[in-house]
């Protein structure tokens, strides 16, 4: 039984990808043509290749709230860049591994290949995660990592 | 330890008077005697304040990024572990290797007086160091610690060799060890999710900010660091942004990776006693295990880890041990 | 002051069927910075561009942010409308709340509140963004070919057929290349010299080829539309221009046991000679470690005979150095040696063979004059097995992972050849798989098992040993499940075939990536495999993967294709989305040069102020904006940050991760 006075909104995590320019925004592209659906809780950010995402982008996201980051790129040898993503690869894990260790869920960051003709795996990714992400509830930990005296 | 400080000194005054080097890297005397401090000779005068001791653990090479751009040659003082952070630094161009001559010095673990004060020493007016032993003397007598216990963090699980030498000063023979220095990851990366973010939730707010960590690494060299570089959208400068705050410790470690040499400098100088070390080694052991060992330092030349890949690296996901 | 427009396309009813957009209009004018918003049915149409520029001029905009399609679709028609309205086309941004927006939610608020959100990460990108320029550089008018097979042979052929001058850049003594040495062509079984000289001799002749043989590349210095190319021109001890190709001096030459290796080695020529007859230059080369003259100062028998005086003992290495606009490698291949498979016996036995060397023994201008007879004792081999794979498609370490492509093409065409000469001859192929994919290939094939009666058979061989003269071959029948063995006269090994070695030096010279094997790697593996990720690199042949005569020349003339398109143009414009350091911050550490993939990186000194009217010489990043492609992967590897790139900033990204976090 719903009780309307204490109703509250279903809880929606707040998502961010990363998506080059070359293959995956193609990809989430061709989602769209192909009328696939996903959340809309997942946001697009475009950036020429998945090695110009910074970790400071991925820990900004999650300081400004949001619950999961994902990156995605071309499939590793396929980079636009020839081998961009070969260094995205080695860059996330290292970064994942490390926020991880200090203590934050690792479901929250992901790295998927998603080439330009992808489409419905673009779909089935945002949605695996958005499920993923929902499972874990709201992202508190990173922003929680140091606590300044008297707060 | 006596008869190295002597043979230092009588190379630094050689150097010198012969005009070899116009200035010598070196320790100098502090107030007291756990407190010597790096500094640079320019004259045989000024090396009657020189010392090496068991209390000279800082790391010198960082010093030499400014230094050996004056003119003439510079000679420095290297232990082993600093020579890892000279080379490095060599590899980044920071360091011109010509205008420095290296006097690769033996080590044999320095002490941390603040573990000795934890332990009850006082008013500490000199040491004595026999094999495993350690004598304090002070105003009240002398009190006897077992070495280990109060060797810095650092020499704690030290396996490290001189990797640069234009000459070397070693009088006595190194003991062999058997040490693992992953072991504290390890007990990390065995807790929980839970009992990890509570760990380091409980030593991160204990920073102060104080940036101590950023100036002693031998890494963290930059021009301008990035939290400092108005246009990196990191530095903290806009009002209620939190972002500098909350992260730095992960971006610093981050930049660090693959070029950290693990000399642990910054878990010995930092004040809230952070183990900051354990943020690097992670990254080190990380490294070693997906992408073949890799000690920082040990070349001159080379890729970093973070600056190569091979099309069969381990992908993200992959790369989590059994999750707790 | 910003004053920023933004336009919401409803792309009939694709955008506006989901997407209240008037309402996102309606809100994103309180949005601080936006002075004009608007919708309208399709932005992108005349009508749509016109009100954009419109406003543009009326609003004094400093910056556009299109709510419509993907920018893969329009961002450029909307950069070019912000130009003809006079606003620099890169003050331009476009939120895409149709395909990541509109198509793919069904509820209304949803997507509306979506496409809000987007629409204010533009917003706060475009806030950020500075007007860029495309820079310009001149085309030099000119290709460079390295190596002069038949890839660079095709190549520059079809650049100087366009109008283009080319050089053709050949290590050895002449051109021609591998294809030179092989007998017969699959599957038409014409003969290979028939239909390469003539090009060869095209190519001496054309009046934009210029060959420059016995040289090899030594410094390679610009970038597309721009290389500077230092050749080195080995000294061959003889005049080209005088010599005539007379062949006196290989006759009188006294020093006769150097190793023919146009032959592979399987008889000798003279210290001074002409690799074969149809070289290309018709010109003498003395081998300095055979040529006693050279050796000992005693001798000079060719300069006496020499009719012209070409013979030059003093001759030294010369360098010359040359422009070029594009570059095209054609450095092709060796077969692998075959240290690594003693099972077979090769070292040990004369009548152990490769392919190669069979073409070569099957030729009539090679060692036996086109006789097959086995090297050992010269006599008609009646038994012959041919073993495939040999260092191909081997993960054990020895050999090469991948497949080698020709080898059954060749095999079969060599053991038809065999059958059809010599009926008396039993042949047997030991292979894994045979792969004949290609036109009239498989037919190929087929023919050679049911017409001439070669037996083919599924499995590997373990070793090859000398019994009483007689080579025996021990493998396996798959098909028959059983071991066995045969008694050979002659073995023939189908070597893998590996990129020849100096491309490696090559590659680091032109700054191009090679992969685990030594093949060059393509720009794009289906979308673009003739280019090389460097700009202006065009790859041509084995040199980029395995691959037989007809794809090698069709390669080719894809490379020309491109080398043309290139060198028809005056001027190069370039993409101003690139990075650019701040010298100020730059530590000058080379980390950013270790991950760019284009070479496009290099440090210099410069003077600094450090304060007290002092200064000091920093080594800092320089990015060279025409080789530059804009990955971003320097600005990552960069820890001061000092590293940017052009058009999606550090501060753009963060403030559009900000915008786009907010709820």
């Amino acid at each position: 039984m719903q009780d309307v006075t204490t109703e509250k909104k279903e809880y929606v995590p707040n998502i961010v990808a990363f998506c080059c320019n070359w293959c995956s925004y193609a990809g989430a592209d061709l989602a769209g043509s192909s009328r696939l659906t996903y959340p809309a809780n997942v946001k697009i950010i475009r950036v020429p290749c998945s090695c110009r995402v910074n970790p400071t982008f991925v820990l900004k996201a999650f300081q400004q709230g949001a619950d999961g980051v994902i990156l995605c790129g071309c499939h590793p040898g396929d980079c636009h860049y020839v081998t961009g993503n070969y260094y995205t690869r080695r860059r996330m894990a290292l970064l994942f591994s490390m926020l991880n260790y200090m203590g934050i869920e690792k479901d929250r960051t992901r790295v998927e290949w998603v080439s330009a003709a992808e489409g419905a795996k673009f779909a089935a990714v945002m949605n695996d995660f958005v499920k993923t992400v929902t499972e874990l509830g709201e992202n508190k930990r990173l922003t929680d990592l140091r606590v300044k005296e008297g707060e | 330890m006596k008869d190295v400080e002597l043979k230092m000194l009588e190379r630094a005054k050689e150097l010198l008077a012969n005009g070899e080097v116009a200035r010598v890297v070196g320790w100098k005397k502090g107030d007291f005697c756990y407190d010597p401090s790096p500094a640079v000779f320019e004259t045989v005068e000024e090396l009657d304040e020189f010392v090496y001791d068991y209390f000279c653990g800082a790391n010198l090479s960082k010093y030499l990024i400014n230094i050996c751009k004056k003119e003439g040659k510079t000679a420095v003082f290297l232990k082993p572990c600093d020579t890892y952070s000279f080379n490095q630094l060599v590899k980044e161009h920071r360091i011109n290797r010509e205008n420095v001559y290296v006097i690769a010095v033996e080590c044999m673990a320095k002490l941390d007086i603040e573990k000795m004060k934890a332990q009850g020493a006082e008013f500490v007016m000199g040491v004595e160091v026999v094999d495993k032993e350690v004598k304090a003397f002070s105003p009240y007598g002398e009190k006897t610690f077992y070495k280990p216990d109060v060797v810095l963090t650092k020499c704690a699980t030290c396996e490290k060799t001189h990797q640069v030498k234009d000459e070397e000063i070693i009088l006595h023979e190194r003991p062999a060890r058997d040490v693992n220095r992953f072991a504290e990851v390890e007990a990390l990366e065995a807790m929980t999710e839970d009992e990890r973010f509570a760990f380091w939730r409980s030593q991160l707010s204990k920073c102060i900010r104080c940036n101590a960590c950023r100036n002693v690494c031998p890494a963290c060299s930059c021009v301008k660091c990035v939290f400092d570089n108005p246009n990196s959208g990191v530095a903290a400068k806009a009002n209620d942004d939190k972002f500098e705050e909350q992260l730095f410790h992960i971006i610093r470690a981050f930049h660090v990776a693959g070029r950290c040499t693990d000399c642990g400098e910054c878990s010995r100088v930092c004040p809230q006693n952070i183990p900051l070390h354990l943020l690097n080694r992670k990254y080190i052991k990380d490294i070693d295990g997906l992408y073949g060992e890799y000690q920082a330092g040990e070349t001159a030349d080379g890729k970093t880890p973070l600056t190569s890949y091979t099309e069969a690296d381990a992908e993200p996901k992959d790369v989590f041990g059994e999750v707790k | 002051m910003q004053r920023i427009g933004v336009f919401i396309c409803w792309c009939g009813s694709n955008i506006a069927a989901t997407v209240d957009v008037e309402k996102v209009a309606e809100v994103i004018k309180s949005e601080p910075g936006v002075v004009f918003s608007a919708n309208y049915q399709y932005m992108c149409s005349e009508n749509g561009q016109q009100l954009v520029k419109k406003a543009i001029k009326e609003h004094n905009l400093t910056g556009v942010v299109i709510g419509a399609c993907s920018p893969r679709m329009h961002e450029a028609t909307f950069r070019k409308a912000a130009e003809e309205a006079g606003l620099n086309p890169y003050m331009v941004e476009v939120a895409n709340i149709r395909e990541h927006c509109s198509w793919i939610h069904k509820d209304m608020d949803e997507a509306t509140e979506k496409a809000v959100i987007l629409v204010r990460t533009a917003i706060a990108k475009v806030k950020l963004n500075a007007p860029l320029q495309a820079g310009e550089s001149p085309v030099v008018k000119r290709a460079l070919v390295i190596g002069g097979g038949i890839a660079g042979i095709q190549a520059a052929l079809d650049i100087a057929e366009a109008g283009f001058e080319v050089d053709i850049v050949e290590k050895n003594a002449t051109i021609g290349g591998r294809m030179a040495q092989i007998d017969k062509t699959f599957p038409t079984l014409d003969c290979s010299a028939c239909i390469l000289t003539p090009k060869m001799v095209d190519c001496a002749q054309h009046e934009n080829i210029d060959i420059l043989s016995y040289s090899e590349i030594e410094e390679v210095k610009g970038f597309v539309g721009n290389f500077s190319v230092k050749i080195r021109r080995k000294a061959r001890y003889v005049d080209e221009t005088k010599c005539t190709g007379c062949k006196i001096c290989m006759e009188k030459c006294p020093s006769k046991k150097g190793l023919n290796e146009f032959n592979m080695g399987l008889n000798t020529r003279p210290a001074i000679y002409i690799p074969f007859a149809q070289a290309i230059p018709n010109v003498a080369v003395i081998d300095p470690t055979q040529c006693i003259k050279l050796k000992t100062g005693k001798c000079g028998i060719c300069q006496k005979f020499c009719g012209v005086g070409a013979i030059d003992y003093e001759q030294k290495d010369t360098f010359i150095e040359r422009q070029y606009g594009a570059i095209v490698v054609a450095t092709g291949f060796k077969p692998i040696e075959l240290d690594n498979f003693n099972e077979y016996g090769y070292s040990d036995n004369k009548d152990v063979i490769t392919s190669l060397e069979l073409e070569r023994l099957m030729n009539a201008a090679g060692p036996t004059n086109g006789v097959l007879l086995r090297p050992s004792d010269g006599e008609h081999p009646k038994v012959i097995t041919f073993i495939q794979c040999v260092g191909s498609r081997d993960t054990s370490g020895c050999g090469k992972p991948y497949c080698s492509k020709i080898c059954c093409m060749y095999t079969a065409k060599h053991a038809m050849l065999i059958r059809e000469k010599y009926p008396d001859t039993e042949v047997h192929v030991f292979y894994i798989d045979v792969r004949t994919p290609g036109k009239n290939y498989d037919e190929f094939f087929r023919r050679a098992v049911e017409q001439y009666g070669v037996d083919y058979i599924k499995g590997m061989v373990g070793k090859v040993y000398n019994e009483n003269g007689k080579l025996m071959v021990q493998g396996s029948n798959l098909i028959d499940n059983e071991q066995i063995t045969i008694e050979s006269d002659l073995v023939v090994l189908a070597a893998a075939i590996e990129p020849e070695p100096a491309v490696r030096k090559i590659a680091t010279l032109l700054t191009t990536s090679i992969d685990t094997n030594n093949f060059l790697t393509e720009s794009h593996a289906k979308l673009r495999p003739v280019e090389s990720p460097t700009a202006g690199v065009y790859l041509a042949g084995v040199c980029q993967g395995p691959k037989d005569i007809p794809e090698t020349v069709s390669q080719a003339s894809a490379c020309a294709a491109k080398v043309i398109g290139l060198l028809v143009k005056d001027k190069l414009k370039t993409n101003p989305c690139v990075a650019m350091p701040d010298e100020t911050m730059c530590n000058g550490c080379s980390q950013c040069a270790n991950v760019c993939a284009y070479g496009a990186i290099t440090y210099v000194d410069k003077e600094f102020r450090i304060g007290g009217g002092k200064t000091e010489i920093r080594r800092v990043a320089n990015v060279n904006p025409a080789v530059c492609q804009g990955c971003g992967a320097c600005t990552v590897t960069c820890p001061s940050g000092a590293m940017d790139l052009k058009g999606f900033s550090s501060k753009q990204i963060m403030s559009e991760v900000e915008a786009i976090c907010k709820m």
